[in-house]
């Protein structure tokens, strides 16, 4: 606990702007770094502080819990994909914990605030926030290690108040704090407004045409429309996930679903979730709120992870109950989807899985036969909903090579990217690479074995930051959504040769008409 | 010639060393592993050492498996293309890690330490001190090699980061006609 860590480029995130925290209302704005000696806390930090630990103590009997249950075991220990990437003990789970731990038995047990350092206990200083703030922003809450604990103890929760404490003192990441400001005002991380949105999505339809020789014509902020998609943001502008966004638009174009987009609820992720329980709540009430003026019945959500930790765990109990919308039901199949009777909100993948299994999309899988994917579950759809088995009945069937990683490393045991929870900026690289390797360890295994050659997710974090980590550790694996794949074995209806695929490359696995076939053609041609 | 540009292996030490290093490889295998694991706190150490599953414990698994593949090279002579994928795997780890660059590659150096420490009686008894002379500039060569692997790590950090950059905001920059895109066939170019 006494050893201080070292503010070094690469190990530590930019500060929160002042600018952001002012448009929210977040405590202590100001400019500052992480590396600087003064952090020009407020002049009672350290009231604040206890005062704002007492409180979640009194508000969550799961924080309560956690502080007091650990018997240190150390079952956690070598679970997190930080420590295993990073060799800093500090990110044991055990540890990271005994870092607020050790102030709350310091600071509001008897035993602690007498004995001290033999009961475990250590009194609130600056340098304890200094550490909190390098190592709880060292935590992607990807819970994994919760899995192995058999109190249960969830360190994500953990981390989750630890950085609540923090923003109450001003303590917070740029990377979390713009998105958030950014999405509160204009409804999405990076402040895209209505018209530039709309624009961005029809640059994508303008590629499909080009590639796929389909023009589709989807809808905006349509009132009285069956059903509002909402997705992550980074789809719409940001490489590999423009390319799953056109696997959306083609499969709704594919299924003649009556959709809309929202300009508005133009963001399907949350970062107030990685702020503060009262953030996460004000934006995901953007959601809500937006499917209520346009009238829609339900929500359709997109390929995301922490979206889907916020609705599938919190949302009920931060704005439900969504009483204004009904019970989802795909329109194509019939299916209730009884799993989303509260939220109202059924997942890409499981209304994608579900057409498939009714017969109801037209597919060639061999339009992906040069792809090897294997499967990366993201921690929120895996751990923090369940979704495991549908992702890969859906790549079963759009591709006809799919490779699983080895059963310690997926479904609920799956490892981190190493850049969820906010962590995701560009100077987090170098830690990033740490949390990400033992993911990328597993990949490289299958791309040695058995060829894989894609990586593929529901996540739009996870396209975001994948290309950077294979690049480093498998350079020879790309990374697409699913969303993609199913896009790239779609025969849509009119289509043209599919001789590129949505990237605009040749596609490898396109089997030019047979030579008869096209000689007829000509020939009726010639006729005409 | 510089050292650094030597095209073929370092010549393979002569019978008597090899011998003797042969005979004592898994101490001196053991030991070096040792040597890298202990770069670590204690507690990492531990683990590094310990927990023998490759997925949960890849750091520890490639030390184990490289430094291996490394001393069968410096029985047989240091071969750079031989050399460079054992070492990388090492060093691309220790290359993202807390470690200065003189940290990150020490551990080609400790070998000589070991040998030093492990045969060393032996290697006075039979006098074969040419023969460890020539080693010792095996290993040194190993370590220039491994000097470009390091830097290489550390340049292409930098360029994934600018490439992310890029990546993160591309259909932005596309459309404001900011990118370069990549030459090559479009449909109606065909």
């Amino acid at each position: 606990m006494d050893t201080k860590p070292e503010f070094k480029p690469g190990n530590f995130l930019y500060a929160g702007k002042a600018s952001a925290l002012e448009t929210v209302g977040l405590p202590n704005p100001r400019d500052w770094s992480p590396t600087d000696d003064d952090w020009q806390l407020p002049a009672d930090w350290k009231g604040i502080v206890h005062e704002g630990m007492a409180e979640r103590l009194q508000r969550f009997r799961s924080f309560k819990l956690f502080m007091d249950v650990c018997v240190r075991c150390g079952a956690c220990a070598d679970k997190c994909h930080f420590f295993i990437g990073s060799g800093d003990p500090k990110n044991m789970p055990v540890l990271r914990a005994e870092l607020i731990r050790s102030i709350y038995r310091g600071e509001f047990k008897t035993a602690g605030k007498i004995l001290g350092k033999l009961a475990g206990g250590r009194k609130l200083t600056e340098d304890v926030i200094k550490e909190w703030f390098y190592y709880f922003f060292q935590c992607t809450e990807c819970r994994r290690c919760s899995v192995f604990c058999p109190y249960g103890i969830d360190t994500a929760e953990i981390t989750i108040i630890a950085r609540e404490i923090l923003n109450l003192i001003g303590c917070n990441i740029d990377w979390i704090a713009s998105p958030v400001a950014n999405c509160f005002m204009t409804g999405n991380h990076l402040g895209l407004k209505p018209h530039t949105f709309k624009e961005n999505v029809e640059y994508l339809l303008d590629d499909i045409e080009e590639y796929v020789g389909v023009r589709i014509e989807p809808t905006f902020n349509r009132k009285g429309a069956e059903i509002l998609f909402v997705t992550p943001s980074g789809d719409v502008f940001a490489e590999p996930g423009i390319f799953t966004f056109m696997g959306y638009l083609m499969l709704f174009d594919h299924i003649g679903l009556d959709y809309t987009w929202s300009t508005y609820a133009s963001e399907g992720g949350n970062f107030g979730f990685f702020t503060s329980h009262e953030m996460m709540k004000r934006l995901n009430a953007k959601m809500y709120a937006e499917a209520k003026r346009l009238g829609v019945k339900w929500i359709l959500g997109g390929e995301c992870g922490h979206m889907w930790r916020v609705v599938h765990q919190y949302m009920n109990t931060l704005n439900g109950p969504a009483d204004f919308l009904e019970q989802p039901i795909s329109p194509l199949t019939g299916t209730r989807f009884e799993n989303a009777a509260a939220t109202k909100m059924v997942h890409i993948t499981e209304f994608t899985a579900d057409l498939i299994k009714n017969n109801k999309l037209k597919l060639d899988p061999s339009q992906n036969d040069h792809i090897i994917p294997t499967f990366h579950d993201s921690c929120n759809t895996s751990r923090g909903m369940g979704l495991l088995e549908e992702p890969r009945y859906v790549l079963n069937n759009v591709c006809n090579n799919f490779v699983d990683m080895a059963p310690q490393v997926i479904r609920e045991n799956t490892f981190c990217c190493g850049s969820g929870s906010g962590l995701n900026a560009g100077e987090y690289l170098e830690m990033r690479l740490r949390g990400g390797l033992p993911r990328a360890n597993a990949v490289k295994r299958v791309h040695e074995d058995h060829g894989v050659n894609m990586l593929s997710c529901v996540c739009a974090i996870d396209r975001a930051v994948f290309p950077a980590l294979m690049d480093y550790w498998v350079p020879e694996v790309g990374v697409c959504g699913v969303s993609e794949l199913v896009a790239n074995a779609l025969v849509m209806e009119g289509q043209g040769e599919r001789e590129y695929n949505l990237r605009g490359e040749e596609n490898p696995s396109y089997k030019p008409p047979a030579e008869d076939e096209a000689s007829a053609e000509a020939g009726e041609e010639g006729e005409e | 010639m510089h050292p650094t540009e030597r095209a073929e292996p370092t010549g393979a030490i002569k019978m008597k060393l090899k011998t003797l290093l042969a005979k004592h490889k898994t101490a001196l295998v053991a030991r070096w592993v040792d040597s890298i694991v202990e770069t670590y706190p204690p507690e990492t150490a531990k683990f590094l050492k310990n927990k023998k599953d490759q997925f949960q414990n890849p750091v520890g698994h490639t030390i184990v498996a490289e430094t291996k593949n490394l001393f069968d090279q410096v029985l047989e002579g240091v071969d750079r293309e031989k050399a460079t994928p054992f070492l990388d795997r090492i060093i691309r780890v220790r290359a993202i890690q807390e470690f200065t660059p003189s940290q990150a590659l020490s551990f080609v150096f400790s070998m000589k330490y070991i040998i030093r420490e492990i045969v060393g009686p032996e290697i006075d008894t039979e006098a074969l001190d040419q023969e460890l002379v020539d080693l010792e500039a095996s290993l040194d060569f190993m370590a220039l090699v491994a000097f470009d692997i390091y830097m290489s790590c550390r340049e292409q950090v930098l360029d994934i980061r600018a490439k992310e950059v890029q990546q993160n905001a591309y259909l932005l920059l596309r459309r404001a006609n900011l990118l370069v895109e990549k030459p090559g066939p479009r449909p109606e170019d065909s």
